[in-house]
């Protein structure tokens, strides 16, 4: 068990990554630092797929004429794969600080509760 | 305290704490926010005894039960880390007859020496085409939400305080010119070595921030505003829809294609993936301006 998870080091800290972004997400009420335990569980998952494409001794699949065989390089599938989360994670990353901003500019707080406090009273306020 | 007028002021104001992250401007500390509530008052003014009770029992479990939920997580995935195969070795069952099929025959079919880009941008371009419309979409939301907004963020910022500062026009003096070459390269080389475009697309949308801050949006905006950056990244859009059509359809029906494959290594090769780059190229770098642009002062 320790063996084999001391062979997946770099699996582990990917691990351990995400559940730092995790509990960063959770337990901050501050909806900034909540982006940021976002973003890190994002650069988690990315170290986790590059590992898994990774084969010890081969090279980067920049292929050449010559040695055209399979078993020269490491997996290219998980490279595509992790451009598509960087894609992504920037585009959701920038939609909820623009998102961010406005409930800043409508409640001049940061803090989720306060902001859930004041919606229920201008609710309470409405009716 | 003073509108910061040098690189210096601007640090030590930034120790200060007045730097405001939300419009990245500088702003005095509301003296009295408009409804000042102190931590425990909205409670005791919204809600009734029992709920009152209820909330103090929900803010005193929530971080044992996050902190207990984050501990069981942990646990599950270490032992699945410890159930895979051991990191770097050749039999990981990813390793399959897809990756071995597009290394083997990638140059004969793609023309592309860079494996990532032949699959990429041509045996998953649809997938490629989704990603781009997902950086767009994105940015059309960011537009949608801060140029709908009553208050605007005041045009004095970061742009205004650096733009006094030498050191930093020299700098950008000499290297803009090379960064949007170094990413035109890594662009035009993606399908003979590691780059492609969405990497040169952000290293041409970073030199295009660096010259906004170092001398003002006013000079890019004869190049580059809202009019223009539509249908700049519309045409890229379209032009990568069109051609992947073009090619989808004479690939389904076996007819010849006007993109031809050519000699792998030569700059004009692979068919394809150098246009479909630089459609890339344009939409990411025009993405990472207009996100800076639209959160520095509300609008491209």
């Amino acid at each position: 068990m320790l063996q084999s998870l001391w062979n997946n080091r770099i699996q582990c800290a990917a691990v351990i990554l995400f559940a730092i972004g995790f509990s960063t997400l959770l337990l901050n009420r501050n909806l900034i630092k909540k982006i940021i335990g976002l973003n890190i569980m994002d650069t988690a998952v990315f170290l986790f797929l590059t590992s898994i494409g990774y084969i010890r001794g081969r090279l980067a699949p920049i292929v050449s004429e010559g040695a055209a065989t399979y078993s020269a390089y490491v997996n290219p599938i998980p490279a595509g794969l992790v451009l598509t989360g960087i894609v992504v994670s920037v585009s959701v990353t920038a939609v909820m600080l623009a998102l961010t901003i406005r409930l800043y500019q409508r409640y001049h707080t940061l803090n989720l509760d306060e902001i859930y406090m004041q919606a229920l009273r201008e609710q309470e306020e409405h009716e | 305290m003073k509108k910061p007028n040098n690189l210096r002021d601007w640090l030590s104001q930034w120790d200060a704490g007045a730097f405001n992250f939300t419009d990245m401007s500088f702003r005095l500390p509301r003296a009295q926010k408009p409804e000042a509530y102190t931590d425990r008052a909205w409670e005791r003014e919204l809600l009734p005894e029992i709920e009152q009770k209820e909330l103090r029992a929900y803010q005193r479990l929530y971080p044992v039960l996050a902190a207990l939920l984050c501990t069981v997580i942990i646990v599950f995935l270490l032992l699945t880390v410890a159930a895979l195969p051991a990191f770097g070795s050749d039999s990981v069952p990813t390793i399959n007859e897809v990756t071995r099929r597009y290394l083997e025959h990638g140059l004969s079919e793609t023309g592309a020496v860079n494996a990532v880009a032949g699959m990429i941008l041509d045996y998953r371009a649809f997938d490629t085409l989704g990603e781009s419309h997902v950086l767009f979409t994105a940015v059309a939301a960011v537009l949608v939400l801060l140029l709908s907004a009553k208050e605007r963020p005041e045009p004095r910022a970061l742009a205004d305080i650096t733009r006094a500062d030498p050191i930093l026009r020299a700098t950008a003096r000499v290297i803009v010119p090379a960064a949007i070459l170094y990413g035109i390269y890594v662009i035009f080389n993606g399908h003979l070595g590691p780059g492609g475009g969405f990497s040169g697309g952000a290293v041409i949308g970073g030199a295009l921030i660096l010259y906004a801050i170092a001398f003002g949006f006013e000079k890019l905006e004869k190049v580059l505003n809202l009019r223009i950056y539509r249908i700049v990244v519309a045409c890229a859009l379209c032009f990568y829809s069109a051609a992947k059509c073009y090619s989808f359809y004479c690939g389904a029906n076996h007819l010849e294609t006007i993109f031809r494959t050519g000699t792998p290594g030569a700059i004009f090769s692979a068919g394809l993936i150098l246009p479909l780059n630089i459609a890339v190229g344009i939409v990411v770098a025009c993405t990472m301006y207009g996100f800076y642009s639209l959160f520095q002062r509300g609008r491209i």
